[in-house]
């Protein structure tokens, strides 16, 4: 009989305490204006750097923005843009010739840069270990299985390799890290690009291990010992990882940091990028002709469509808010790159980008982008 | 699922459930669902050769031999196991568990045994072992409060009427309970099955994620993947047609292959209740 009265007695309190709580909420929006809600979603590896802009913005620039970003992957942000159930998708390839026909007139907008790190677990080897994309290649098409093959040794005299099977550890999700990585080993390798080819996954010749996401990859090179594999700059800074330095085509070893990836960018955009509404396919930072810049590097871009009346729902307001937002993502947002472990866009890049959202118009009127 | 898998089944055929192939990268697409068959049957099968007798085990413990003031504790510390997430199993297992296994099973097999070629390969805890023994850990429950009620449910009487006649404590679980209580047991244990086969997370965190023809066994050292993990991994980013149609069809399999499993029990345990209202076969 107690147990009766004892639940009823939570049951009350859970539904007073409840009340009151969306009574305060409910009360809260009253006192702005009503506010204009813009949603994106997609890819995941810029999610905590948009999360951050995102915060920053409607907490002091545009109280009266709501934005939403949902991090479901590169894949459901564009199947949603091409559906019209967001307002900006976020992905890190570009569109591919039949996504630009299923969605056309969208617009690419590079929103910050990733570069891809080949994280390595060797017992007694704490650092200084160098690679070319040819043995990278070589070891995940299992054509080098050792850790002391001479193709390894003769790139690091200085070290002692030692006589072990390498573990290759991959991406088991599809993933804009395994499209980037991949995209590198066919530009470094003839055989790799013909027996195996770029994409989100891959059927992976040398087998190894597969693990979920940038930090599962990261937790099975760092607990396995002789394995190798690749991951996001900004996780293999966050937990310290051991990187290789990578020869690059002007044939210096470079280390993946910011600087190392931004200078790739500015070589990239120097060297033609196309505008913003036409296609990026065939866009990438992949071994930049520079002497310092990282050959691993790929744009992570915001995607919006160029005539935002497509888009059921769309009013002048709220297509001004997006527009605005964007504006702030490539300049104000990217002081929150550094202290985030992502790079900075570059200058050129900025400018490209500046021109790309000035074109964006609803109802084919311009929009004011502060 | 029917309708979704009918793209890879019209470009594959029967190539779909006996090849090995997996290649996701456009134009040079082939799939193929047999590895991923192999490994649910592998991980399940050693799921139940590790879960089943240490269930059995716990289940007549409890009603045969356990003081009455561990009873209720013991069964609820099992019951418990069940309550556990089944992506904490996973953390832990890639964790903690993973080096017990290699420490302490994967390498002495390797060293004593490697010349055999289920123990081939070098031990480094991410395959179809680990992930067979945590799937095997986490049907303990299902197997063994089940197991539980089928005992209990074994009527006094019999159990009286074999002292009866001199047997011992042993042979009398061994020969009347036990064999009274079989459908019972054979049902439970095609529940733990079915929550093997389906199981997702904790497996794709420790199985390894192989893809292709590196996925089908042949060691237990080697890095392998089911069915469900399979799809866990890849469906949310699969983007041709056909890649979305594969998963779909790997997710029928599966489906047919539970729903197999988990009718065979629920009449098994039925059978069993029957003759637990006074009925004899």
């Amino acid at each position: 009989m107690n147990t009766k009265y004892v639940i009823f007695a939570i049951l009350a309190i859970v539904v007073l305490v409840g009340s009151i709580a969306a009574y305060v909420y409910l009360s809260q929006p009253a006192e702005s204006n009503a506010p204009v809600s813009i949603t994106g979603s997609g890819a995941s590896f810029p999610y905590p750097l948009l999360d951050k802009i995102i915060t920053d913005y409607t907490n002091n620039v545009k109280p009266n923005v709501q934005v939403n970003y949902q991090a479901i992957g590169s894949g459901g942000g564009i199947s949603d843009l091409k559906n019209k159930n967001n307002d900006f998708a976020g992905s890190d390839a570009p569109l591919t010739a039949s996504e630009i026909e299923a969605a056309p007139n969208v617009l690419h907008i590079p929103e910050t840069i990733g570069a891809v790190t080949i994280p390595y677990n060797l017992p007694g080897v704490s650092s200084g270990l160098k690679l070319t994309g040819q043995v990278i290649a070589d070891v995940f098409e299992g054509k080098i299985t050792n850790w002391n093959d001479p193709a390894i040794q003769n790139l690091n005299p200085d070290i002692t390799l030692p006589s072990q099977t390498i573990i290759t550890v991959h991406r088991s999700d599809g993933s804009g890290t395994t499209f980037v990585f991949t995209g590198y080993l066919v530009d470094s390798s003839s055989s790799w690009s013909s027996s195996v080819g770029q994409g989100k996954s891959v059927a992976w010749p040398a087998g190894g291990i597969g693990s979920n996401g940038n930090t599962g990859v990261a937790t099975s090179i760092i607990t396995t010992p002789y394995s190798i594999g690749y991951v996001e700059l900004a996780y293999a800074l966050e937990n310290q990882m051991t990187v290789a330095a990578i020869k690059n085509p002007a044939g210096n070893y470079i280390m993946p940091t910011l600087e190392s990836t931004t200078a790739a960018a500015q070589a990239g955009a120097a060297s033609g990028l196309p505008t913003g509404d036409e296609s990026w396919t065939n866009v990438d930072l992949i071994n930049t002709e520079t002497d310092e810049a990282y050959p691993i590097v790929s744009f992570s871009y915001l995607l919006a469509y160029k005539e935002l009346n497509v888009i059921s729902g769309m009013t002048q307001e709220k297509a001004t808010a997006l527009v605005q937002f964007l504006w702030y993502v490539i300049h104000d947002g990217q002081q929150f790159a550094a202290e985030l472990e992502y790079a900075p866009l570059p200058s050129n890049v900025v400018q490209l980008n500046e021109v790309t959202i000035k074109s964006i118009t609803f109802d084919g009127q311009t929009l004011p982008t502060t | 699922m029917v309708s979704g898998s009918i793209p890879v089944l019209g470009e594959f055929g029967f190539d779909f459930f006996v090849g090995t192939a997996w290649n996701p990268v456009e134009g040079r697409e082939i799939f193929s669902a047999l590895p991923y068959v192999m490994g649910t049957l592998v991980t399940s099968g050693i799921a139940l050769l590790i879960g089943v007798p240490l269930s059995l085990g716990i289940a007549i413990f409890l009603v045969e031999m356990s003081p009455k003031f561990l009873r209720v504790p013991i069964g609820y510390l099992v019951e418990l196991l069940a309550a556990v997430p089944s992506v904490i199993y996973g953390l832990w297992g890639l964790f903690v568990f993973r080096f017990w296994i290699i420490d302490y099973i994967e390498i002495p097999l390797s060293t004593y045994f490697g010349w055999l070629p289920i123990f081939s390969g070098s031990p480094f805890g991410l395959d179809l072992l680990t992930a067979g023994a945590i799937l095997g850990i986490m049907i303990i429950p299902t197997v063994a409060s089940l197991s539980k009620e089928v005992i209990s449910a074994v009527p006094n009487s019999i159990r009286e009427g074999a002292y009866s006649i001199g047997a011992t404590k042993w042979e009398v679980i061994r020969h009347w309970v036990i064999s009274y209580g079989r459908s019972g047991i054979f049902g439970a244990v095609i529940l733990g099955l079915g929550r093997a086969v389906g199981e997702t997370m904790a497996v794709a965190m420790v199985i390894g994620n192989a893809t292709g023809p590196a996925a089908m066994p042949t060691s237990l050292f080697q890095t392998g993947q089911t069915m469900a993990s399979l799809i866990a991994n890849g469906f949310l980013e699969a983007t041709g047609p056909l890649e979305v149609s594969a998963y779909v069809g790997v997710g029928l399999i599966l489906l047919l292959i539970s729903l197999f499993i988990n009718v065979g029990a629920h009449l098994m345990i039925t059978r069993v209740f029957k003759v637990k209202g006074g009925a004899i076969e």
